[in-house]
């Protein structure tokens, strides 16, 4: 059963400065001073129910006037979109919660927003304040907390409502290393019976997540999200499209065999993504063409701006290194 | 995946009808209880008093008023009871209107980043002023039992069928004004001028037959008044609340004429009117609404 069905939606922005008065809408009447922006173009969406889907775009792309209007909150300019069941939509954690009331009210309007009867948040109530950790501030106006507990509660009130749809617009970058972990690992196990939407701006910790990714960037028209026309920067394709759990999957790299070189790595598994917390194997196997001794592996892990994060040598942890005319490997954890 | 549940389809379209809307809003009624219930907490939160204010405000234009007009010498008796119906019954009308008008601009926040229909904000507007005039209703109420002041019960019936009428009427104001802003932020400015006139407008504080006379002087259709809907929808709250419609002296003469000394049908075929005329504004509101909201998460 689909989850998501959005059929050749796109939407328009008018872009003008600001037209806050009547004296600048009359002024402006004859000009007709704007111009358009098709932030999407007849896109088609397919989700299927119970899948896990990120999608992957620069700033500006159409990552949210997408999710947006999956969620109701922007009407699309044309097209439609059909979404099965509850919706709860991630956009910024804590997105209607109002200062000046408590977390305990602020729990229950937004479980309102979602179209959720008293009797059932209040079932959920004590799930929820458990899962933020807030046991002791919810009765405290929001605006007293910390940023970390406004994401933490907007989080909890979204997960355990039990949305059938979750749409998720990279908070999971938001909150402490545990919580990140704890929000996951959630995720993980609302999988089956919950459709979720990843937006993503790159490869995070978040798209590990994502059983299949799809990303809006150039102007092709792949599977799973169909584009079939896009302006600038909106259409798709998938990335991977499997729908299990994200194992590492090896591959391959060429032997490095130059002329000069003696010395080359045959095979060495990639890491699409890593979940934060989680141990890494590294497999480096190479081969030699002649034997050489008195050698030094180096491992270096350079995060996505390319700033070193992690660095290793063979030598400074006492592993011998030398190699005897053939194959060897290296493994590391 | 598991059928243990066929959740049910939801619809993001471009265009919504009426009958949706209404739907829509039904649906999200709780969601509406909660927002009267936050519109209310907010406002009274720090204040020592809290709901007490909403009653200081009617009584104070009473005092205000009564002197006044005792000096102008247009007070009649039991004039404190007449401003008092009337000043209750307007704040109803103006505060919708007056927070109404600002239920969508003054809650971005939300509109741009939750789903919901958007008309429960200025439904929530109207929701939290009829709370208002509930409690200040009790006030009333208090008022007429310590003075013992003799209301006409073969008239105050109709009062429950204005006071309906008047949360249409309002509500269907209140949308369209809330949606206007968004685009207009002078619909704000402009509202307040136009509430002003329209309280001098409406019989509140001056009686109906006051103004019928000075038409009937000049020879004009007397009933000219009838077209402001309000008031049509107060005369007969007045009627029932203030009990008579001429002030007579000791010997029986009329020495005032405050309301048409007519019968119930007369007031109840007023109050029809401004009903069918409210719920057709009601329908063409929120079709404009419909209109206008495709584009309230951007443009606010």
């Amino acid at each position: 059963m689909t989850a998501i069905v959005a059929t050749g939606i796109s939407k328009k922005f008018r872009m003008s400065q600001s037209r806050s008065s009547v004296k600048d809408r009359l002024a402006r009447r004859g000009g007709g001073d704007h111009q358009d922006f098709w932030a999407l173009r007849e896109l088609d969406v397919t989700v299927e129910q119970g899948e896990t889907v990120g999608i992957l775009g620069h700033n500006g792309s159409g990552k949210s006037t997408l999710l947006k209007c999956i969620a109701g909150i922007l009407k699309p300019t044309t097209g439609q979109v059909q979404v099965r069941g509850r919706v709860a939509s991630l956009l910024e954690l804590g997105a209607g919660f109002h200062p000046d009331l408590t977390g305990r009210e602020n729990v229950f309007i937004n479980a309102a927003f979602l179209g959720i009867s008293k009797r059932e948040i209040e079932r959920r109530f004590d799930d929820i304040v458990a899962f933020a950790e807030l046991e002791r501030f919810i009765d405290q106006q929001v605006k007293y907390y910390s940023s970390g507990m406004f994401v933490r509660l907007g989080f909890a009130t979204a997960i355990n409502v039990e949305p059938d749809v979750l749409l998720v617009d990279e908070v999971l970058a938001v909150g402490d290393e545990a919580f990140q972990q704890k929000c996951l690992e959630r995720v993980e196990n609302r999988r089956e019976r919950c459709t979720i939407l990843l937006m993503l701006a790159r490869i995070t910790s978040g798209g590990s997540a994502a059983g299949r990714s799809c990303s809006i960037t150039g102007s092709r028209s792949p599977t799973p999200l169909r584009a079939k026309r896009s302006e600038s920067s909106v259409s798709t394709s998938t990335a991977r499209s499997t729908r299990a759990a994200p194992e590492p999957s090896p591959i391959p790299i060429p032997a490095f065999r130059s002329g000069r070189s003696r010395f080359g790595i045959t095979r060495s598994l990639a890491l699409i993504y890593v979940l934060p917390g989680e141990p890494v194997d590294l497999a480096i196997e190479f081969e030699a063409t002649e034997p050489v001794t008195d050698s030094v592996l180096a491992l270096e892990l350079h995060n996505d701006r390319g700033d070193l994060v992690y660095g290793i040598t063979s030598d400074a942890i006492g592993a011998p290194c030398d190699v005897v005319r053939s194959e060897a490997s290296w493994w590391c954890r | 995946m598991s059928a243990v549940h066929d959740p049910e389809l939801r619809l993001v379209l471009p265009r919504r009808s009426i009958r949706q809307h209404l739907v829509d809003v039904w649906r999200y009624r709780e969601l509406w209880s909660r927002l009267v219930r936050k519109e209310l907490h907010v406002r009274y939160q720090k204040s020592v008093l809290g709901f007490a204010w909403s009653m200081a405000n009617p009584l104070f234009l009473l005092v205000v008023y009564t002197i006044v007009f005792s000096i102008l010498g247009q007070s009649f008796a039991w004039f404190g009871i007449w401003v008092l119906v009337g000043v209750l019954v307007w704040n109803f009308v103006s505060t919708s209107l007056a927070t109404g008008a600002q239920a969508i601009t003054s809650n971005g926040y939300l509109v741009g980043k939750v789903n919901f229909p958007r008309e429960v904000l200025p439904l929530a507007s109207v929701g939290a002023a009829l709370v208002h005039l509930m409690l200040s209703t009790g006030l009333l109420v208090a008022v007429l039992a310590v003075t013992r002041f003799q209301v006409d019960w073969g008239y105050l019936w109709l009062t429950p069928f204005a006071i309906l009428t008047m949360v249409i009427m309002a509500s269907a104001f209140a949308i369209l004004l809330s949606a206007l802003n968004v685009y207009a932020r002078d619909t704000t400015h402009l509202l307040e001028l136009v509430l002003l006139a329209w309280f001098w407008l409406t019989p509140i504080i001056y009686p109906f037959e006051l103004v019928t006379q000075k038409l009937q002087n000049h020879d004009a259709w007397s009933y000219w008044h009838l077209l402001n809907p309000m008031t049509s929808l107060l005369i007969p709250i007045q009627r029932g609340v203030y009990g008579k419609a001429v002030i007579r002296d000791a010997d029986g003469k009329v020495v005032q004429r405050l309301l048409p000394d007519l019968s119930q049908w007369w007031y109840l075929r007023n109050i029809g009117i401004v009903f069918v005329v409210s719920v057709v504004l009601f329908a063409v509101a929120i079709k404009l609404f419909d209109r206008a909201e495709a584009n309230f998460a951007e443009v606010i």
